[in-house]
């Protein structure tokens, strides 16, 4: 709930900054070793918003799987059960490059 | 209507205090430790332990987090050390904000060289949370199963050290000490893993040491 709060709290200072008054759409980019569980977000910000002038907004999420890239190969790919080893040539030298993201894209507002 | 592009982190109002905390601490040579666990894995058991071991060495103040009570500061201030609580009533982590305002007690001990901040017992929005601190450290004990690594992964990912707690009760359970390690690597090959025991003593010293030495090398980095 505090991430929500931490969230709608941006959206808020965002709406004045551009003088809009309804929320139509909210964008946030969710990674996949992040803490946040994109149902429970869902959950919260629908509680958040209720009987407020931001009702009916759409939150709209999109979920970031955790990628790894090899130094060695310079293969991409999905990092499966967080598997460290490089699926194409086995090497060892696996860097994260997404799944740590937990930001608001953009909204829709009028 | 109209798409207003935002491009923000969520959390970057709390990480921008954080990074306000860290200059804070770094500036008056304090190397602190967040330490992160669910509750009943012996958290305090391990700062009390700590306090004993490393006290003479390093100067040593806590932050205690927990939704109501100082019960645990109370534990902290028996040993002599400076201890506070932060109570967080509904909420279920500390945040960077609350232990900002608490950092000017830290100063006032006079001294300090090493703060831990013990958060509340939970293994999810702690990991997220950012309090500016040098190191992240998960606590397990070997009553919670050797999964838990795979179930919380983003604390394992984000932890320079790994506690495994409550060793002397091996017997009693089927947790694999084998398993726990090797579940925690896969998630965060870096990982230092200690195994304690508080009611018995093992491994207290190999995890203090590692400590000692952290906070010497950060203060041998800041002094170059």
């Amino acid at each position: 709930m505090s991430i929500t709060r931490s969230m709608m709290e941006i959206v808020r200072e965002e709406m004045d900054r551009h003088g809009v008054k309804s929320l139509k759409r909210l964008k946030v980019r969710i990674g996949e070793l992040t803490a946040v569980e994109p149902e429970a977000l869902r959950f919260c910000f629908e509680a958040y918003v209720k009987g407020t002038p931001l009702e009916g907004a759409v939150l709209e999420i999109e979920d970031v799987p955790l990628m790894g890239w090899c130094a060695q190969c310079s293969a991409e790919f999905r990092m499966e059960y967080f598997l460290r080893a490089c699926p194409e040539c086995e090497g060892a030298s696996v860097t994260k490059t997404t799944g740590h993201e937990l930001d608001i894209v953009s909204m829709e507002a009028e | 209507m109209h798409e207003i592009l935002i491009e923000q982190g969520i959390l970057s109002k709390n990480d921008e205090i954080a990074g306000k905390n860290r200059e804070w601490l770094r500036a008056r040579g304090v190397f602190s430790i967040n330490m992160v666990s669910s509750p009943g894995s012996g958290k305090t058991s391990i700062i009390e332990k700590t306090a004993g071991l490393v006290n003479g060495l390093l100067k040593l103040a806590v932050i205690e987090g927990d939704m109501e009570t100082d019960l645990d500061a109370e534990r902290i201030r028996r040993h002599g050390i400076p201890a506070k609580q932060i109570t967080t009533g509904r909420a279920c982590h500390l945040d960077a904000h609350q232990v900002h305002h608490v950092l000017p007690w830290v100063f006032e001990q006079g001294g300090i060289r090493l703060l831990i901040i013990e958060n509340v017992g939970n293994m999810v929005c702690p990991a997220e949370y950012d309090l500016g601190e040098e190191m992240k450290v998960a606590v397990m004990s070997v009553t919670e199963g050797d999964d838990k690594p795979l179930k919380y992964p983003a604390l394992f990912s984000a932890s320079e050290a790994l506690i495994i707690n409550k060793t002397d009760l091996l017997p009693y359970t089927d947790f694999n000490m084998e398993r726990a390690r090797k579940n925690a690597l896969r998630i965060n090959p870096d990982l230092r893993v200690f195994e304690t025991s508080c009611t018995k003593g093992g491994g207290l010293a190999e995890w203090c040491g590692f400590l000692v030495s952290s906070a010497g090398r950060a203060a041998k980095a800041r002094a170059k």
